[in-house]
């Protein structure tokens, strides 16, 4: 028996998930130090993925080849602290791992540089 | 950091490092537009949000109200060599948004700072945050068809620049244009590092 469509909400109404419900309520990640331009990649493992939630299982998907997290969140469609939480279980379950960006201790390097330099110039 | 690139199984898996490079200005400058010419993926957006306590002082006492708002953020990137991504991130135009500047500014090679000069004033913000945080800057003035074009040495004046920061002329739809702005930013970070910092690599 089908009931009639009374949905009282809409498009208007917002997302019906709130963002902060796919990460439990977790406004920050446990690893503070992921940077918008951080690589994250997926590792190998023999961990059980099936108590993972459909967002960390998307993530692990996705990151079979390395991507920034604002990419993933660009991707996934999540709101970048909520990427940051999901990427920060994964790296704490040894899921995925991560490369800060190699300028983050702001000390400028005349190799990096040059190399970016001779990239620029090529495209 | 977890830095535990040895411990990434698979034989062959390098991860790359990342550089970013931000494109500032006013609302309206050329941001995005900047970022889709030289990235080599169409521009991504995301997200960022940001909860605030309420300012209003209402009969609710006790009760704290909390507001999310949403902060978008435009990003493109330009994969140098298999070790080396570029992200270039267009910077969040309102003022009231400069918490994420701290973050997208750190680490930062630098800053392309498009200017309109129809609305010279609303480059200010951008040049005196990277004034204050010595990060590498450049002007480029986006040559929109319908306004007056200055002479490099009127903007310079205008913007009150001292004579080391680079100013060029681009038209942020043309990749070859907005490619030579990333070019010259480049340049520049490269020559306010001095010979002696060189790293041991």
């Amino acid at each position: 028996m089908s009931e009639p469509d009374d949905r009282w909400f809409d498009e208007a109404a917002g997302p019906l998930v709130r963002p902060y419900a796919m990460t439990r309520g977790r406004t920050r990640p446990g690893n503070t130090d992921l940077d918008l331009a951080t690589q994250v990649v997926t590792v190998w493992t023999e961990n059980d993925s099936g108590s993972l939630s459909p967002e960390h299982q998307a993530v692990i998907e996705l990151c079979r080849t390395p991507l920034s997290v604002a990419e993933v969140a660009a991707y996934v469609d999540v709101p970048l602290v909520v990427v940051k939480v999901l990427l920060s279980d994964l790296i704490e379950r040894g899921d995925v791992v991560a490369r800060a960006p190699r300028m983050a201790n702001n000390l400028p390097d005349r190799n990096l540089l040059q190399a970016v330099l001779d990239g620029v110039r090529r495209i | 950091m977890v830095s535990v690139e040895s411990e990434a199984q698979g034989a062959a898996m390098v991860i790359p490092t990342s550089v970013k490079v931000l494109v500032a200005g006013g609302f309206g400058a050329g941001k995005t537009t900047m970022v889709g010419s030289v990235s080599e993926i169409p521009p991504l957006s995301t997200e960022e949000l940001l909860t605030e306590a309420s300012t209003d002082v209402d009969d609710l006492v006790g009760v704290e109200e909390k507001t999310t708002t949403t902060v978008a953020l435009d990003f493109g990137r330009i994969t140098i060599n298999p070790e080396i991504v570029l992200y270039l991130f267009g910077t969040p135009g309102q003022n009231r948004f400069w918490f994420m500047w701290d973050e997208l500014a750190n680490g930062a090679i630098g800053a392309i700072v498009l200017v309109d000069t129809r609305r010279l004033d609303s480059s200010f913000p951008s040049v005196d945050f990277f004034e204050r945080r010595k990060i590498p800057f450049i002007i480029a003035v986006n040559c929109f068809d319908d306004a007056h074009h200055y002479q490099t040495d009127e903007v310079r004046q205008a913007l009150a620049l001292s004579a080391e920061i680079p100013i060029l002329m681009c038209d942020a739809r043309e990749r070859e244009s907005s490619k030579q702005a990333l070019v010259r930013l480049v340049e520049h970070a490269l020559s306010r590092v001095p010979a002696t910092a060189d790293g041991a690599r």
